[in-house]
């Protein structure tokens, strides 16, 4: 495998709140490959957000501090660069596209020249001229139809849709090396969804950027990622490849998904949802933070004790989980009630 | 169902040749079917609603109006007034507003004509009030905004200097100041008063900012490379023109006022230059006998002040991005 693009180690971050320190990442490790679609999955508030947010300095501080970790980026820590390199780096070498192109857009301020503005941050020598060209380019490129005409328009006069595909240009227009979709579908209807994930792929094939995807949607990661990181109360729990991680993941959580998805291939009943309430980040859970919540664990007194490592599985160390028990998931093939594996 | 039908109508470019053009409209590309946008949208800009939000406030229409008449006048005194302002017309002494010869507000006790009084009088004040609403905004917008931006410490700071600033005795200071500094100069009034009450906006400004900084397309120009000073700039000073043009507006009336009542109190503008508040202040001596003295010169300070206030409720209405429909 080439050099990972990105790399995070050990990352821990807090939030020092009146009600006590929430732990919203503690100790996550992954990395990002050039030219792959990274998917990171949890419910809201396992710390998916946070760790990328951190990495390019965006979160709150105070009350969020980083305790710990690395985020190396082409050989630099992102963490303990200064603050004129990261904005450098910034919509330059790693752009961001929002959760919500409602509110992410100036309301005051032309689509195109905000867009332009982004080319022009990082290319101060380019006129006006150059920065209204590229955005237009930029706009046909995800798919703005009269891209002339839209580039003088104002967020308002945007339907959703075309302004997540604003927030797309943008962030590409740089053509950066890594490239963060953070919820990009969340705040729009399904069928927008369906064409923003086109020009999703349209943006990765023109910058071949390295790309973390955010999301709650399994489908969106089906149909998008290479690898997937699943989170769980600020803790990396499982790491593979998509395949491996539908077809026979190796965590409980993980199972815990893939019961609640509703499948076509597949008759069931009902969805199988996992039993109680994600952990209160202030005081989570001793040992396994998932073992309240786990059909697997028993009450086993491990899983109340002791933290689970990251232990790779099988051949190639490529799928890891954090389950002191994920043999026996292995054996029990406990996934979508006797799944069967797709032809 | 009319929407879509809409659409298809619309779907001829704005660019084509306009009416007449013999050539058909281009059949619609399929990828703008399948995106929503067939529709040629006339770019409108905020400030298009803001415009017509504002026309339609009949009271601020004609209060601008008069205000620009004002200004004019103003601007082109020495044309417009009929005698200069310390021309001395020795036969006609303390008479009353009369049509005949040009004394249509009468003259004042040394037989100046009263009207070009009131005119270089209102020109004096009006450049005083210029000064005090363009200096305050800038002081006011810098320091709100700097607060309001980084909060903490800074804004801590700041606000702290700035109820500083309000609790001081308006009048006191500006007495005590205008005796030390030197009085008279319209430039040097207009900057001490500058210096005094920009407090109210830089608060206005901060609160703006507060709110504002919590956004998400803040976030957004921030992970796309943006610095500080863009951010605020030109990401969120436009967003907050609306509160400060307004609030400018009421600097105005307010600055007037105040010049007005220093001019009265004898520290504000000196003479022979004529203030508005100056001209009322002198009037006073004479009581009722030559009422003109007063009545003139104080008329034209409540209509300048209602003026300003009315059109910085017209702006005020039609800036609010809350009401997004065009009054009916």
């Amino acid at each position: 495998m080439p050099d990972p693009v990105l790399s995070i180690r050990d990352m821990t971050v807090e939030f020092g709140t009146e009600d006590g320190v929430v732990h919203a990442v503690t100790g996550v490790n992954y990395d990002l490959f050039p030219g792959e679609i990274l998917g990171v999955i949890g419910e809201s508030g396992a710390g998916k957000s946070v760790s990328v947010m951190t990495m390019l300095d965006l979160i709150p501080k105070p009350p969020g501090r980083v305790v710990s970790g690395e985020a190396i980026f082409k050989g630099r820590d992102l963490l303990t660069m200064s603050k004129s390199e990261l904005r450098d780096v910034r919509g330059g070498d790693i752009a961001m596209i929002f959760q919500d192109p409602m509110t992410s857009l100036n309301p005051v301020l032309k689509v195109g020249s905000q867009i332009a503005e982004a080319v022009l941050a990082h290319n101060p020598k380019s006129s006006d001229d150059d920065g209204r060209k590229r955005a237009i380019e930029l706009l046909q490129l995800v798919g703005v139809p009269n891209a002339e005409q839209r580039y003088d328009q104002y967020p308002h006069e945007f339907s959703g849709g075309m302004r997540q595909r604003g927030m797309i240009a943008m962030a590409i227009a740089n053509s950066p090396s890594v490239l963060i979709a953070d919820e990009p579908t969340t705040a729009l209807d399904v069928t927008i969804q369906a064409q923003i994930v086109e020009v999703l792929k349209t943006a990765q094939r023109e910058t071949h950027a390295a790309t973390i995807l955010i999301t709650h949607d399994l489908g969106l990661i089906a149909e998008l990622a290479d690898r997937v990181v699943v989170m769980y109360a600020g803790r990396v729990v499982e790491l593979s490849d998509v395949f491996t991680i539908f077809n026979s993941p190796r965590h409980p959580y993980t199972v815990g998904l893939m019961n609640s998805l509703a499948r076509v291939d597949i008759d069931k009943e009902a969805l199988l949802p996992i039993p109680g309430q994600p952990p209160s980040m202030i005081s989570p859970p001793p040992g396994c933070a998932f073992h309240p919540r786990c059909l697997h664990s028993r009450g086993r007194a491990r899983c109340r004790t002791e933290v689970p490592p990251l232990r790779p599985f099988g051949e190639g160390g490529d799928h890891v989980s954090a389950c002191h028990f994920a043999e026996e998931l292995a054996e029990a093939e406990v996934v979508g009630i006797g799944a069967e594996q797709p032809a | 169902m009319t929407d879509l039908i809409r659409t298809t109508e619309g779907a001829k470019p704005l660019d084509q040749s306009g009416p007449g053009g013999d050539e058909l409209p281009e059949p619609l590309h399929e990828d703008e079917l399948a995106h929503e946008s067939g529709v040629a949208v006339k770019a409108r800009s905020q400030w298009y609603y803001v415009r017509t939000r504002f026309l339609r406030h009949r009271l601020a229409v004609a209060s601008l109006i008069f205000l620009i008449f004002l200004v004019l006048l103003a601007i082109f005194a020495r044309r417009v007034s009929p005698y200069a302002y310390d021309e001395l017309d020795l036969m006609n002494i303390a008479q009353g507003p009369t049509r005949e010869g040009t004394h249509w507000f009468g003259t004042d006790l040394l037989g100046r004509d009263y009207l070009s009084r009131v005119i270089f009088g209102l020109r004096t004040s009006l450049w005083v009030a210029a000064l005090v609403a363009g200096l305050t905004t800038v002081i006011g917008t810098t320091i709100g905004s700097i607060a309001g931006y980084y909060g903490g410490t800074v804004d801590n700071l700041l606000m702290r200097f700035t109820d500083l600033m309000i609790t001081l005795p308006l009048l006191a200071v500006l007495l005590t100041a205008s005796v030390f500094l030197g009085n008279g100069d319209p430039v040097r009034v207009g900057i001490i008063l500058a210096l005094l009450i920009w407090t109210g906006l830089a608060r206005i400004v901060r609160g703006v900012f507060l709110s504002l900084r919590e956004k998400e397309f803040v976030e957004a120009a921030k992970a796309a490379g943006a610095g500080d000073a863009r951010i605020i700039i030109r990401h969120l000073l436009p967003n907050a023109v609306g509160p400060i043009i307004v609030s400018m507006t009421l600097i105005i009336a307010a600055a007037i006022l105040i010049e007005a009542a220093l001019s009265f109190l004898g520290f504000g503008i000196q003479p022979p230059t004529p203030a508005l508040g100056k001209l009322i202040a002198d009037g006073q001596t004479q009581g009722f006998e030559a009422w003109w003295l007063v009545t003139f010169p104080g008329l034209v300070i409540v209509a300048v002040a209602l003026a300003v206030n009315f059109i910085g409720d017209g702006l005020r209405d039609a800036l609010d991005p809350t009401q997004r429909r065009l009054r009916a």
